[in-house]
C-alpha cells in the first residue's frame, strides 16, 4: 500500500511538472500570439527595437476612451483577462491537486498514527506525558494557492518500526517508545518542511506578475508587430470620432506634423478634389453604420494626385451608437492608372477589332460585287458572245445559197437566236441593275425624238391593226438630259407590252411636264377613257425627253433609206400638221424659247397607254416582280419571260423616279413612269433645223416629219400601216404583191433590226447592212427592170433584201426624189459596174438598165442639193484609224469607190479636223489611242449641239485656230452645225457595242474588216447626193 | 504556157487551201480586189505591212506580257491592233486567236494569254509562210508571163 502510494505520489508529480512547464510565459503567449500571426515570440523583441514609432499619432485619452466605453476595445480587454484567468485557473487546478495529494498522505499518516496509539494504548498511557498530537497535515491543508514545486521531497518513508528485542519485554518497549519518537521527530520534521514549502508557495504566488502587466506586454508585442508589417506598405490607418476629427493616425509617409492632424477633420487638413468626397463617404458610413469601402482620387495640393482605396468601419459604443470610425486608405494609384490603361488598350482592341470586323465586312462585299460582275462579264462572255457567234453565222449563212426549206429553218434558227439573245439580255440588265453594276449615262436628248422613234419602231413590227400615237405636250423641254439608252429601253418595253395585249384600239405615249412631281394624280393621262381604275398610286414621273431625242435622230436615219415605217408616218403627219413643212427652224425655235431657262431639274410624266385587255386586280400587287405575268393562261397565251416589267421598274427606280400602273380589266392599262431630268441652259436652237434642213433634200416627207417631232404629236394609223408594217394587214399585200416579191420574210427581217436597236440603220451585224446594201442596188435594178422576172432571178434568200429594197422603190414611186437617191449609188458605170460584180449580178439586162438610171441619178442629185454643199463632185470623207493596214486598206477601198479621204489617226485629231474643216462623213474606229472614237463623237456632237467647243477643250483637246473664228465665216459656221454622219468602224459587231455607238451619237456602224460592199452601203444610205 | 497554166493552177489550189484551211478569209478577196493598174503593187505591200506591224507587236507582247506587273491595257492595245490587221488582210486565224487571247487577258490570265502569245505566234507565222509562198508563186507566174487568176 505504501508503494502504491509512493507510485501514484511520482505520477503525480510528474503531472504537475507538466503543468508547470505549459503554464510558462512562452507558451502561454501563443494563444495571443496567433492572433497577430506571431510565430516567434521570444525573437521579435530584438527584431522589433530598431523600429520607430514616430509616424504614429495618438491622441491617448480618446484611446482610454476607446477601451473603456467601444465595445471593441471592451471585447479585446475582455480577451486578454479572460486568457489570464485562464492561466490562473489552471494555476490553482494544480493547486488543488497537489493539496489533494498532501491531504492524502496526512490521512494515511494520522491512520497509522492512531494505530500506534491503539497498540501501545499502554505505553501512551505511560508516557503520555511526552507525547503531543500534531496535526502534520493540518497546517498543509491551510494554504490554498500553492503552486508546489517540488514532489520527490514530500516522499513519505513508511517504515515499520523493527524492533529487535522479545514482544512484550521492556527491552522491547523502550525500543518500540524511541522508534516512535523517531518516527514523531521524521514527521514533525516533514510538517516543518511543508509550512515552508507553503510559505514559499506564498510567497511565488506574490512575486506573480499582475495581468495588467501581462496584458500590456502582449499589446506591446502586438503593437511591434503591427508597427513591423506595416512599415513599408503604402497605407493610412486612422480613427475619427463621430465629428470626423483624427484621434489616431498612422501614416508611414506623413507629410504632416502629428498637431496639424489630431483633432481635426479631412476638409480642415486638406484641400482639393476627392477631399470632400472620402469625408462624405465617412459620414455616410458614420451615419448608416456599415462598413464600405470606396476608391477615391485625390487631387490634393499636399500629395498630388494620388488615388485610395479607403475602407471605413464604424465603430460602436456599448450602447451601439456609432462613436467615430476606423479609417484605411491605401494608395493605389498606380493600380487604377495601370487599370485605367488597360481599360483603354481593351477599349482600343475593342474599336480596333470592330474595325477590323467592318474592314472584313466591306472587304466581303466588295468581293462579293466583283464576284458578281465577274459573274457578270463571264455571264455575257461565255453565253452572249458564243450565241452570238450561232446567230450571226446563221445569218451569214442565210446569204448563202439555201432552198426554200432550208431558208424557212434558218429563218426561225434566226428569230429563235434573236429572242434568246434578248432574254439573256433581259437578265444581265436586270442582274446589272441588282448587282448596282448598272452604269447611268449622262447624255443629251430628245424626248420627242425618242417617242417617236419608239413609235415608228413598234409601227414597224406592228402585226395588228393599232393607232400608235404620241402626245408631247409644248412645255417639255427639247432637250433633256438623261441616259437615253435606258429610257428608250424602257419605254420600248412598255409599248411592246402593251402592244402585245391589245389587239384593237390603240397604244399611245404621252409625255408632260410635272410642275408638282408629288402631286400627280392617277388618271391625269390623256386618250385614257377610264378614269376610276383600280387604284394604283401613280407616282412615276416620266420622261419625255428620252424619248423625242432618239425620234429626231431616228428620223433622220429613217429618211436616209432603211426605215421603213417612216412612211406612213410621214404621210400621215403631212395630213395632219399645218406648220410648215419645210422648215424646221422657225418652228423649233418657237417652241423652244417657251421653257423657262432657268429650269434646272425637270420632272416628267410618261403615261403609256393602251385599250388593251387590262390587268386583274390581283395580278398587280405582282405585276413587277420578276418572272411574273398577270397569270398564267396569260403567259401561256402571250409568251414572254416575264422579265421586261421588273426590267422597267428597276431601272426607273435606278434613275430616281416610279414607275406605277394603273388598270381596268377588258378596258385597259396606264403605265407611268416619272423621271427626273437635268436640262441643258443652253439651247441651240439653231441646232434642229440645221439638222433638219440637212434631211430635206432627200425627201420632202422629211419635212413633214421634222414638224411633227416639234409639234409633239405623233400618230400612226392601221390604215396606213398596214402595207407597209404588218405583215397580215390587207394594204401590205396590196402595195407589195405587183411587184411580185416574195413577202414571208419581211416581218422578220424587218422587225429584227429594229427591236434591237433603236435605230433602223442598227442592225447589228454585218450581215444586216449588207442586206440592204444588197437590197438596194438590187431594187434599182428591179425596179428599172420591165420583166417581172427580174426580180425572180434572185434566190429566194435575197427576198428579204429584195423586200427590203421594194420598200425603198415603193416609196420612190410616190416620190422621185427619194428613188433617185438610192440610184445616186450607182454614179458611175464603173462603180455600177462593182455594185453588180459584188452582188453577183450577172444579169446583163440588169446591168443594161443601169444606164439611164444612172442618168437620172444624176439629175435629180443636182435637183436635190439646195442644202447640200455645192460642191457635190467629191464628199469630204474623213477616216479615224489608228492601225496602218487599216488606213491603207480603208484608203484602197475608198479610191475604188471613187473617194479620196483624209486619215487622222485619233479621236483628238478627229476633233481638230472637224474643228478646222468641214466633212461630210466620218469612219470613226472605236479604240484608239489618246482619245477613242465614242469620245471623239461625243465632243463632234456636242459642237453640232452647242456651235462651240467647249466640251472639246475641256476634254483637252487643243485647237491650232480660236474657234471663234470658225464662226465669223456664216457659210462655213452654218455648214459646221450640220450633224455630220459619223460612222462607226468597231471589231466587235455584239449589240452592246452597237448600243454604245448610238448612244455616244454615231449614226451606224460598219463591222470590222471593212468591206467594199460595207462603205458602198454606207455612202449610199449617207451620201447620196455625191453617188 | 503548160508552164504558166501549171502554175496557175498551182496558185489556186494553194490559195483555196488557204481559205480551206481557214487561214485566210474573204477579206483576202477584198483585198486582192483593190488591186488594179493603179496600184499593182497592193496585196504585196500590204501584207508586208501586216508583216512589219505583227512582228512588232508579237515584241511588244512578249515584252509586256514578261513584266513583273503586266499591263493588261498595253496588252490589249497590241492584241487590239493585231486583231483590227489581221482582220483587214483577212488573216482569219490569227484574228481569232486575238479574240480568245482577249478573254485571256480580260480575266487577267497571265497563263492564259502566254498561252495565247504562243499560239498568235505560231499561226501568225505559219500564215506569213504561207503568204510568201503565195507570193513567190504569183512571182513566177508574172515571171512566165502569165497573170495571176482571180478567185471567188
Amino acid at each position: 500500500m505504501v508503494n502504491m502510494d509512493c507510485d501514484m505520489e511520482n505520477d503525480h508529480s510528474e503531472e504537475m511538472d507538466m503543468e508547470v512547464l505549459s503554464s510558462m510565459w512562452p507558451e502561454d503567449i501563443n494563444e495571443e500570439g496567433k492572433r497577430f500571426n506571431l510565430e516567434k515570440p521570444g525573437a521579435d523583441h530584438d527584431m522589433l527595437e530598431g523600429v520607430k514609432l514616430k509616424e504614429e499619432a495618438v491622441d491617448f485619452n480618446r484611446l482610454v476612451d476607446l477601451t473603456t466605453y467601444s465595445e471593441k476595445g471592451s471585447s479585446q480587454l475582455s480577451n486578454l483577462v479572460k486568457s489570464w484567468e485562464y492561466k490562473q485557473a489552471n494555476a490553482v487546478r494544480l493547486l488543488r491537486e497537489e493539496l489533494d495529494s498532501l491531504s492524502k498522505q496526512q490521512k494515511k499518516v494520522e491512520l497509522k498514527k492512531l494505530e500506534m496509539i491503539e497498540e501501545h494504548r499502554f505505553e501512551e498511557h505511560k508516557y503520555g506525558g511526552n507525547k503531543r498530537p500534531v496535526s502534520v497535515l493540518d497546517g498543509i491543508y491551510d494554504i490554498w494557492q500553492e503552486a508546489p514545486r517540488r514532489k520527490n521531497d514530500v516522499v513519505v518513508h513508511d517504515q515499520r518500526p523493527e524492533v529487535e528485542a522479545e514482544y512484550d519485554t521492556l527491552i522491547f518497549w523502550k525500543q518500540r517508545a524511541i522508534h516512535l519518537q523517531k518516527l514523531l521527530e521524521a514527521s514533525m520534521q516533514r510538517e516543518q518542511i511543508a509550512l515552508e514549502k507553503l510559505q514559499e508557495s506564498i510567497q511565488n504566488l506574490e512575486r506573480q506578475s499582475s495581468p495588467v502587466e501581462e496584458l500590456s506586454q502582449v499589446l506591446r508585442r502586438a503593437d511591434n508587430y503591427l508597427h513591423f508589417v506595416l512599415q513599408n506598405a503604402p497605407v493610412v490607418i486612422g480613427h475619427q470620432d463621430n465629428e470626423l476629427r483624427y484621434r489616431f493616425i498612422y501614416n508611414h509617409f506623413p507629410t504632416l506634423g502629428e498637431q496639424e492632424i489630431i483633432g481635426k477633420t479631412d476638409v480642415e487638413i486638406f484641400t482639393g478634389g476627392g477631399v470632400k468626397e472620402s469625408q462624405d463617404f465617412k459620414r455616410e458610413v458614420l451615419e448608416r453604420g456599415v462598413a464600405a469601402k470606396r476608391e477615391i482620387t485625390f487631387e490634393t495640393e499636399l500629395f498630388g494626385s494620388k488615388t485610395f482605396l479607403i475602407y471605413v468601419e464604424p465603430v460602436f459604443s456599448k450602447a451601439g451608437e456609432t462613436i467615430g470610425v476606423n479609417y484605411m486608405g491605401m494608395d493605389v494609384t498606380d493600380q487604377v492608372r495601370k487599370r485605367e490603361k488597360m481599360a483603354q488598350l481593351r477599349e482600343e482592341i475593342a474599336v480596333q477589332k470592330a474595325k477590323e470586323t467592318e474592314l472584313n465586312k466591306s472587304i466581303h462585299i466588295t468581293e462579293e460585287t466583283m464576284r458578281a460582275k465577274q459573274m457578270l462579264a463571264t455571264m455575257s462572255h461565255e453565253i452572249r458572245s458564243p450565241l452570238a457567234g450561232v446567230v450571226s453565222m446563221a445569218e451569214i449563212l442565210s446569204t448563202s445559197k439555201l432552198d426554200k426549206e432550208q431558208r424557212q429553218l434558218l429563218s426561225v434558227m434566226l428569230s429563235s437566236g434573236d429572242l434568246v439573245l434578248q432574254l439573256i439580255n433581259d437578265i444581265l440588265d436586270l442582274s446589272k441593275v441588282e448587282s448596282g453594276v448598272m452604269r447611268l449615262e449622262a447624255t443629251k436628248f430628245r424626248p420627242r425624238e425618242v417617242v417617236k422613234h419608239v413609235l415608228q419602231t413598234a409601227a414597224a413590227s406592228l402585226q395588228k391593226i393599232l393607232t400608235l400615237e404620241g402626245h408631247i405636250t409644248d412645255d417639255v423641254p427639247v432637250e433633256v438630259i438623261g441616259d437615253v439608252l435606258r429610257i428608250r429601253q424602257i419605254l420600248t418595253n412598255l409599248i411592246s407590252n402593251a402592244i402585245k395585249f391589245t389587239h384593237e384600239g390603240k397604244v399611245g405615249i404621252k409625255l408632260y411636264v410635272l410642275h408638282d412631281p408629288c402631286a400627280c394624280k392617277q388618271g391625269e393621262s390623256p386618250n385614257v377613257t377610264y378614269t376610276d381604275e383600280q387604284t394604283v398610286p401613280v407616282k412615276g414621273r416620266t420622261d419625255h425627253s428620252a424619248l423625242s431625242t432618239s425620234k429626231s435622230r431616228s428620223d433622220q436615219k429613217d429618211f436616209n433609206g432603211q426605215n421603213h415605217g417612216e412612211v406612213p408616218f410621214q404621210n400621215h403627219g403631212q395630213n395632219e400638221v399645218t406648220r410648215n413643212p419645210l422648215q424646221n427652224g422657225a418652228s423649233t425655235n418657237g417652241d423652244r424659247e417657251e421653257y423657262p431657262p432657268h429650269e434646272t431639274t425637270v420632272w416628267i410624266r410618261c403615261d403609256v397607254y393602251d385599250t388593251g385587255i387590262g390587268i386583274p386586280e390581283k395580278a398587280l400587287p405582282t405585276l413587277f416582280n420578276k418572272y411574273m405575268q398577270a397569270g398564267a393562261d396569260t403567259a401561256r397565251k402571250y409568251g414572254g419571260t416575264g422579265l421586261g416589267l421588273a426590267i422597267c421598274k428597276q431601272l426607273v427606280e435606278l434613275m430616281g423616279g416610279q414607275l406605277t400602273v394603273s388598270s381596268r380589266e377588258h378596258h385597259g392599262s396606264v403605265f407611268t413612269f416619272i423621271l427626273p431630268y437635268k436640262v441643258s441652259t443652253m439651247c441651240d436652237s439653231s441646232d434642229d433645223p440645221d439638222e433638219f434642213r440637212d434631211m430635206i433634200g432627200h425627201d420632202a416627207a422629211n419635212d413633214m416629219n421634222d414638224d411633227d417631232t416639234n409639234s409633239g404629236f405623233f400618230k400612226f394609223e392601221p390604215r396606213t400601216l398596214g402595207p407597209i408594217f404588218s405583215a397580215s394587214g390587207p394594204g401590205r399585200s396590196q402595195m407589195l404583191r405587183p411587184n411580185g416579191f416574195g413577202l414571208s420574210a419581211i416581218n422578220t427581217r424587218i422587225g429584227y433590226p429594229q427591236d434591237s436597236s433603236s435605230l433602223p440603220s442598227g442592225n447589228n451585224t454585218p450581215k444586216d447592212i449588207c442586206l440592204i446594201e444588197d437590197a438596194c442596188s438590187e431594187v434599182d435594178v428591179t425596179e428599172t427592170s420591165p420583166e417581172p422576172e427580174s426580180s425572180l432571178m434572185y434566190s429566194p434568200e435575197c427576198n428579204n433584201k429584195i423586200s427590203i429594197g421594194k420598200e425603198h422603190t415603193t416609196h420612190n414611186g410616190e416620190n422621185s426624189q427619194l428613188k433617185i437617191s438610192n440610184m445616186n449609188a450607182c454614179n458611175t458605170s464603173e462603180r455600177c459596174k462593182d455594185v453588180l460584180d459584188m452582188t453577183k449580178i450577172r444579169d446583163p439586162q440588169a446591168m443594161r438598165q443601169m444606164q439611164p438610171m444612172l442618168e437620172r441619178s444624176s439629175e435629180c442629185t443636182s435637183n436635190d442639193s439646195r442644202d447640200i454643199p455645192k460642191a457635190t463632185s467629191k464628199p469630204k470623207i474623213l477616216l479615224v484609224e489608228d492601225t496602218r493596214i487599216n488606213v491603207i486598206v480603208a484608203r484602197s477601198m475608198m479610191k475604188q469607190l471613187g473617194h479620196e479621204i483624209v486619215v487622222v489617226n485619233n479621236g483628238v485629231e478627229a476633233v481638230r479636223a472637224i474643228h478646222s474643216s468641214n466633212y461630210d462623213i466620218v469612219f470613226m474606229d472605236l479604240y484608239m489611242p489618246l482619245m477613242d472614237g465614242l469620245e471623239a463623237t461625243r465632243l463632234i456632237r456636242s459642237f453640232e449641239e452647242t456651235g462651240n467647243w467647249e466640251a472639246a477643250i475641256k476634254a483637252g483637246v487643243e485647237f491650232d485656230v480660236s474657234p471663234s473664228n470658225s464662226f465669223t465665216n456664216g457659210q462655213e459656221y452654218k455648214s459646221s452645225r450640220k450633224r455630220i454622219p459619223i460612222i462607226a468602224m468597231t471589231a466587235n459587231a455584239l449589240s452592246e457595242s452597237a448600243d454604245e455607238c448610238y448612244a455616244n451619237g454615231m449614226d451606224s456602224f460598219i463591222p470590222k474588216p471593212v468591206t467594199l460592199n460595207n462603205l458602198r452601203q454606207c455612202f449610199k444610205q449617207y451620201l447620196p447626193a455625191f453617188l | 504556157m503548160d508552164v504558166i497554166n501549171q502554175l496557175q493552177r498551182q496558185y489556186v489550189d494553194f490559195l483555196s487551201s488557204l481559205y480551206r484551211e481557214g487561214l485566210l478569209d474573204d477579206q483576202f478577196l477584198q483585198i486582192q480586189k483593190l488591186q488594179d493598174e493603179s496600184n499593182p503593187e497592193f496585196v504585196n505591200e500590204v501584207v508586208t505591212l501586216f508583216f512589219e506591224d505583227s512582228e512588232k507587236l508579237l515584241h511588244n507582247l512578249a515584252i509586256a506580257l514578261d513584266q513583273q506587273l503586266v499591263d493588261y491595257k498595253k496588252v490589249d492595245a497590241c492584241v487590239h491592233q493585231f486583231k483590227g490587221s489581221s482582220s483587214s488582210i483577212g488573216a482569219q486565224r490569227v484574228r481569232n486567236i486575238c479574240v480568245s487571247f482577249r478573254t485571256c487577258y480580260d480575266a487577267k490570265n497571265l497563263e492564259g494569254c502566254l498561252r495565247c502569245l504562243q499560239q498568235l505566234k505560231d499561226e501568225y507565222y505559219l500564215v506569213k509562210n504561207k503568204l510568201q509562198t503565195l507570193f513567190k508563186l504569183e512571182q513566177q507566174i508574172l515571171a512566165a508571163g502569165g497573170v495571176i487568176p482571180i478567185m471567188g
